[in-house]
């Protein structure tokens, strides 16, 4: 099959000059879009007002099929639990009596951590989260890891807020809408986040690499002391997230320092809360160049 | 004559008696169709790998190929703005890369004006390629291995779902040309 007659105008000026204007104005689409590429790429901001815009107006359409597919998980965990029911339950129940002892062991540890902290004068607050919503959507087609989260700037999120799971950490806010806003996920290649494992005090950054795991790397050089099976939570240096939150576990170690699979999966989480910035003071801080601190 | 053929008054689209095309479904379905494929992406929440084809530029690549003609050249301009709303790249991204990959195709086929599904399909996998390699250069992540390798199955998802859309879209193509009824 040859290609259709349509770009062979024939003797027609005003056909002749129609596809030479179609080329031209296309030729200029692509320099305009290389110039807006250009002007993002230097100030990524620039058009978020535009883009939280456009996902105000389909956050409904987002928020009914987050909806559905959460329940149709449901409906198919149930289903599975069908399966090899007897010898699960089983399972379960010498897991509970275990769980039940250490429940009690966690019980008789909280006490005295109450003790210890009412002596030493320290106050335990829990903190309220600033929105709870659901995960409605995110790029899935980019390279770039962002989710969109159906609350925004009229629930009082701002840029910057930590965003977690029940299970641990999932991002940060990057950019707010009236409804929605966008969150910058763990996995990105840019997100760094202050961490430390949890049963001591060594401290590092996790990294997105951008194919779903996070690189570990050690601030202290020296002797590598990971283990895979390491569960790393946030340190809270930095400002922004609480400390203590779960974030990943170590599945591999490396020289300096290891790779760690996320905790807390987006793709398997319902709702998120938005918590306000642990130390807003320190997060703006870490923000302001040198310069101006020794300016002021 | 009807009962020597009874479909001798209509054609593929329907009877050609007192049915005729609509002019606004006819203009109206392609640039509808590839603005829907641009935000069906954003209702999957895909985290580990960028698995999830770019819809958008599939459909766009579809209709262009499927039914060239249809669409203007500088249609990369409106709806790679649509696209840029959605697709979490740098603002920008789509207007250039489609705008290119259209003037590619006008290139292509002056070059080769002998044409079959294979050409097509050849065509739309290398500015497939270009599309995504260019995206994971330029999408204001930091440019790594990793992310390299993660890209492939969303390559390879993509390639092989163009046959399905250039399928889909000539579906899309006889409902546009669908005879209604007139007065």
């Amino acid at each position: 099959m040859t290609a259709s007659g349509q770009r062979r105008s024939g003797y027609s000026r005003r056909a002749q000059y129609n596809l030479f204007t179609g080329y031209i104005v296309a030729g200029i689409g692509a320099l305009i879009g290389a110039a807006l590429l250009a002007v993002s790429f230097f100030q990524p901001s620039l058009f978020g007002g535009l883009r939280s815009a456009a996902n105000d107006g389909v956050s409904p359409a987002t928020e009914t099929a987050s909806t559905v597919r959460t329940g149709s998980k449901g409906v198919w965990d149930s289903i599975a639990g069908y399966y090899r029911a007897g010898s699960k339950n089983a399972a379960l129940k010498r897991e509970m009596e275990i769980a039940r002892i250490r429940l009690a062991e966690a019980k008789a540890v909280k006490q005295e951590n109450e003790r210890l902290k009412g002596l030493l004068g320290l106050q335990d607050e829990d903190v309220a989260p600033v929105a709870v919503a659901r995960l409605v959507g995110s790029t899935a087609s980019s390279s770039r890891r962002f989710a969109y989260v159906g609350a925004g700037a009229n629930d009082g999120v701002t840029v910057g807020m930590p965003v977690r799971s029940p299970r641990g950490v999932v991002g940060r806010i990057l950019e707010t809408g009236d409804d929605s806003s966008r969150v910058l996920l763990l996995t990105d290649t840019e997100s760094v986040l202050p961490v430390r494992r949890a049963q001591d005090e060594v401290v590092a950054f996790a990294e997105g690499r951008g194919d779903g795991l996070l690189r570990i790397r050690l601030i202290n050089l020296g002797l590598n002391p990971l283990e895979p099976g390491d569960v790393f939570v946030t340190s809270g240096a930095g400002g922004y997230y609480r400390p203590g939150t779960a974030v990943a576990i170590l599945a591999e170690k490396t020289d300096d320092g290891g790779l760690a699979r996320i905790i807390s999966d987006p793709a398997a989480t319902d709702f998120v809360a938005i918590q306000p910035i642990f130390e807003p003071e320190a997060a703006s801080g870490a923000t302001t160049p040198v310069a101006q601190e020794l300016g002021d | 004559m009807e009962r020597n053929d009874p479909r001798s008054r209509s054609d593929a689209y329907g009877s050609r008696i007192n049915r005729s095309h609509s002019p606004v479904v006819a203009t109206i379905i392609p640039w509808i169709s590839i603005p829907l494929g641009s935000i069906l992406p954003i209702f999957v929440i895909a985290t580990a790998l960028p698995i999830i084809p770019p819809f958008g530029f599939l459909m766009l690549l579809a209709w262009r190929l499927v039914r060239p003609g249809l669409l203007p050249v500088w249609v990369g301009i409106p709806l790679g703005l649509f696209d840029d709303l959605f697709n979490g790249q740098p603002f920008g991204f789509a207007v250039f890369t489609w705008s290119v990959a259209l003037l590619a195709i006008e290139l292509i086929e002056a070059r080769f004006p002998w044409r079959a599904f294979w050409q097509d399909w050849l065509t739309a996998s290398i500015l497939i390629f270009g599309y995504l390699m260019f995206g994971w250069l330029l999408s204001g992540a930091t440019p790594n291995l990793h992310s390299l390798v993660a890209m492939v199955p969303q390559l390879v998802l993509t390639i092989l779902l163009f046959p399905l859309a250039a399928r889909f879209v000539s579906l899309l193509d006889r409902v546009r040309l669908t005879r209604w009824r007139t007065m």
